[in-house]
Parts: C-alpha cells; structure tokens; sequence
C-alpha cells in the first residue's frame, strides 16, 4: 500500500500544492485502509460515505456534534442520534479545506481512560491487539497511530487525549481551558472539559492548532486571550529551565516510563535548557478532587438525557456512567455538599496555587502521562478504583485549566510505546510546541508506526 | 449511600440484583475521595472555573442562520405529536 499517510500534514499540505500527488489520492489511501483495518481495530464509530470532494482528511472523537452525520459520544443512550447542529471546531475545519471520513470510538461521555466503557464499539491498540488503546479518544489516537488520518481531533477532561496519546504512541495536545470553543462538544465536565489535536508530531499539532483556536461566540467560556501563529514559534531557541517534579517519579511508576523519561530529560539538557528539580507533594489529591467534580459536573450535564427531545431512556446508560452520575448526585445533594463539592473547589484554588509557585522556578515542567504500560482488556474497566488510579498524572492538569502536551519518547522491552507531558502555565501552547518540536527533531520515536 | 434515595434524585434506576454491588463499590469510591476531606484548606476560596471571565452577555437578537427549523428540531424524537414533542404525562387526573 503506498504510503503518502505516513507523511506530516505539513509535508502533504506542501506536497499537494507542488503538485507531487493529488489530495484524492490522499484521501482514496485514507479510505483504503479503513476498509482493511476498522473491522479489526474498531476506531471509527461511523465512517462517513467518500464523496466527490478533493482534500486531505481528518476525523474526529464521536462526541462532536455534526449535522447530518451520527453522533453517539460512545453511548447508545445517543445511538440513533443524527447531528442537528456542526460543532465551531468542525465548521473550523471544514472551512480550512479538511474532510471529516469518520467518528472515533471513545469512552461513553468520556467516561474513561481506556475506550472500554462503551456499548458501542471498543477500539483495539495497534500496538497490541489484546491492549487497550486508552481513552476517552481512544478511537481518534488509534486513527493517527495507524496512519489512517493525518490528525484527530480528541477531547481532554482529565487526560483523555493524553493517554491514548501515550499508549498509541502518537502526539497529543490537550489545551488551555478556553482555548479552543466547546460549541457542539458534547459535555462530560464543563468546567474541565478541553478540545485539542492528535497527530504524528507537535509541528502538526501546531498547525491544526492555527486552525480552531481563537474566541467563539457560541462559547462564553472561550477566551479573549490573542490565539497566536503557532508555527511561528517551533524552531525558536529558547533558554527554558525544564522542571521535574521528584515526586512523580517514585513508586507506583512503571520503570520502563520512569527511565525514557529520563532519557528525555537529558535530550533536553542536550537542547540547551536548565533542568530544575521542582517539588510537588501529595499529588494525589488531585485525583480525589477530580472524581469529586467532574461526576459532579457530569450528573449536571447528563440529566439533559431524559429521552424526550432525542436519545434513548437513560437505563441504557453503562455501568460506569451510572457510577460517576451517582457519584456526582451524591456530592452536590443536602449534607455531603460542603464535605464533598465544596472542598473539592478550595482543593482546586489549592491546586492553582501549588502551580503557581512551581512556574515561578520553570517555565514548563516534565511528568509522566500513565503509571502503567497499555493494560490488556478488562484490567481497568472491572475495577473502578484501579481505573481511576491511572489517570493519576493526567487530572492533575484540567482542574487548574492549563495546558500539556503529550510526546512519544520511548518503547518498553515489549514494543509498547511510552508518553510523557509537558506542562505549562496557561495560555503557553507556543512554549510546549516549541520544546515538542525540538525534541521531535532531535529523537524518533514519533516517527515509529505499528506493523498492522 | 442511600443508592435508592441517590437513584431517583438522579433519575436512574439501578437494577435491584445489582444494588450490593453498586453499593460496595460506591463505599470503596467514596473512601477513595474522601481523603479530600484531610487537606487543611478551609480558608481558601472555592474556584469553580478557571477563565476569569464574568458577566459574559449578548444582545437578545435572533439570529435566523442559526434557528432549527421545526421540523429540524423534532427529528430525533422518539415521539411525536403534531409538531410537538410527546412528554410522560405529570399531572395526575383523578
């Protein structure tokens, strides 16, 4: 099969204005491999039918809303539903001159960190056909990793671009809150909830990124701070001080992560930036606040699903949805509010100021994405302590709202790949591309693809 | 927790064959948050989000590109009636 997928969106965004291949052709090879590979890697809900048009393709996690087109968020309580509306981020594309050939399965509502909590359809790592792509975009990295899309578009509330970023072994980016609109992004925790790149490199996150951020008067939460040309800032040499939190790298972290990201670190010192041990103690609170708030938010959102205007009855929810809505219900209810709602937001001013005095001694900092290796199927999803234990680096971010970038930077002795992050302070995507990119030219585990 | 006062004030139900179940994993759940309730913060402000934005208002105009139409509206109703949608009834007639 030939190969022009596995090229940068740069270089095929370049290659089709020389004239060296057609965007057709581009798009015939997307379509191609989703009929060789979706039946055995599931990460298409839906694929939209292949029409007349010319461009390069892209798609997206089934949790924005598309006119015309299904739109489930991974849920059969929206199995049949059919988009009445285009989310700004599609409408944004769509305008650039991309074509959407399909949804990506995905944990239900985003209800997950490995694509499993879904009746719909459970995406398979390319990697590992017996491992978990990690979630909730699980459909959407496994679309870049496979090289079936140049990019997707993921969604992040509390790292689920992030990982399956890492265990996909491709290039994530979730956002500063507010930095690209939410409209038409179907709501798990509003206050968390982000809308961001996947694809095979920063520079090309850097690219999309160019696309779909920038104030959206759909969205009242989206931010007047000025969206920047962020192509313009990758190959900058800048004298970043690089932090490591020590406390991130001891027990309970896989070793094989622990030491890629060390070698990373020393790529960075390679670069020219000071690396600064920095500190932050007790992190997991941050989990424990996470799992207070976002089923708080979650059971706010859902309850619009009462199978009257559209969607299935609210029985048809998962297990695991049902878990988080409840969990929710009884935070906000008479009683336990104070004990639980209400100091999980002092937790998250806690929090903000933890990164406040961590930023004053970096400019960004290190940190792994996952404790783990990809898991294999049901590990996760039958334990719901041992589920939300894993996203114990990725919430610690969408509390406070800012920005991270997740990056390949490694293989484990089993061929599996491993992430890490890089974390800034708000509204600082142009620091976290510009590091990615010099690390990407620099290293090449990003360019690494599964044998399929 | 009271899974069924929980239960009808989130509108779900839960299956009775599953309700020890769900019961003892929302006890381990809420162990597991709980620790929230160790950190010493009661002076702290309360941030419920992160954008510093207030008061963020638009003119009340329509704008017509944006309106679904009726029928566009009711398309994925399970049912309907004459242009409207069908709700469980909620006053009881004696």
């Amino acid at each position: 099969m030939s190969e022009l997928l596995d090229k940068s969106l740069k270089e095929l965004i370049e290659g089709v204005k020389k004239k060296e291949f057609s965007s057709r052709e581009i798009l015939d090879e997307s379509y191609a491999k989703i009929e060789k590979y979706n039946d055995i890697y599931s990460p298409f809900i839906t694929v939209v039918e292949k029409g007349e048009t010319s461009d390069i393709p892209f798609s997206m996690k089934d949790v924005y809303v598309t006119r015309g087109i299904k739109t489930t968020a991974g849920s059969s309580v929206l199995g049949n539903y059919i988009g009445q509306y285009d989310a700004t981020v599609y409408k944004k594309l769509k305008q650039a001159g991309y074509v959407l050939v399909g949804k990506n399965s995905q944990d239900a509502w985003g209800h997950g960190g490995s694509s499993e909590n879904t009746d719909i359809k459970i995406p398979k790592n390319p990697w590992d056909k017996s491992r978990v792509t990690g979630g909730s975009s699980g459909g959407s990295a496994a679309a870049v990793a496979m090289r079936i899309v140049p990019f997707a578009i993921g969604e992040d509330t509390g790292g689920s671009i992030r990982n399956p970023a890492a265990w996909c072994g491709v290039t994530g980016l979730k956002v500063s809150y507010g930095r690209v609109s939410r409209y038409g992004a179907i709501a798990y925790a509003s206050s968390f909830d982000t809308v961001g790149p996947i694809a095979k490199s920063a520079e090309d996150c850097a690219y999309i990124l160019e696309i779909i951020a920038g104030r959206d008067k759909y969205d009242a939460t989206s931010s007047p701070h000025p969206a920047l040309k962020y192509t313009d800032f990758l190959d900058r040499k800048n004298n970043f001080t690089i932090g490591v939190p020590k406390e991130f790298f001891g027990e309970g972290l896989d070793p094989e992560i622990g030491y890629a990201i060390k070698k990373a670190v020393k790529e960075f010192e390679k670069l020219g930036y000071k690396i600064e041990e920095v500190s932050f103690p007790d992190f997991d609170f941050v989990l424990a606040l996470y799992y207070i708030i976002a089923p708080s938010e979650t059971s706010s959102n859902l309850g619009r699903y009462d199978g009257v205007r559209y969607g299935a009855s609210r029985d048809k929810f998962t297990e695991e949805t049902k878990r988080r809505i409840m969990i929710g219900t009884y935070s906000l209810s008479s009683g336990y509010y104070d004990a639980y709602y209400r100091q999980a937001q002092k937790a998250r001013t806690h929090l903000i100021n933890i990164y406040k005095s961590i930023f004053e001694k970096c400019d960004v900092f290190v940190s792994p994405i996952t404790p783990t290796m990809p898991p294999k199927f049901g590990e996760l999803i039958d334990d719901p302590v041992k589920n939300y234990l894993a996203d114990i680096y990725t919430v610690i971010q969408n509390p406070a709202g800012v920005p991270s970038l997740a990056l390949p930077c490694g293989f484990s002795k089993a061929g599996l790949p491993i992430g890490m992050q890089i974390v800034g302070p708000m509204f600082s995507e142009e620091r976290l591309l510009n590091v990615g990119y010099r690390y990407q030219q620099m290293t090449n585990w990003h360019l690494r693809k599964p044998k399929l | 927790m009271d899974i069924n006062h929980v239960g009808s004030l989130a509108n779900l139900k839960i299956d009775p064959k599953k309700q020890k179940s769900f019961s003892e994993q929302f006890d381990k759940i809420l162990n597991f948050v709980s620790k929230i309730s160790q950190l010493k913060i009661s002076e702290l402000k309360e941030t419920s989000q992160v954008t510093d934005l207030n008061n963020i208002l638009r003119n009340d105009d329509i704008d017509p590109t944006r309106v679904l139409t009726q029928e566009e509206a009711l398309s994925n109703a399970k049912q309907t009636h004459n242009g409207y949608f069908v709700v469980d009834s909620i006053l009881n007639r004696e």
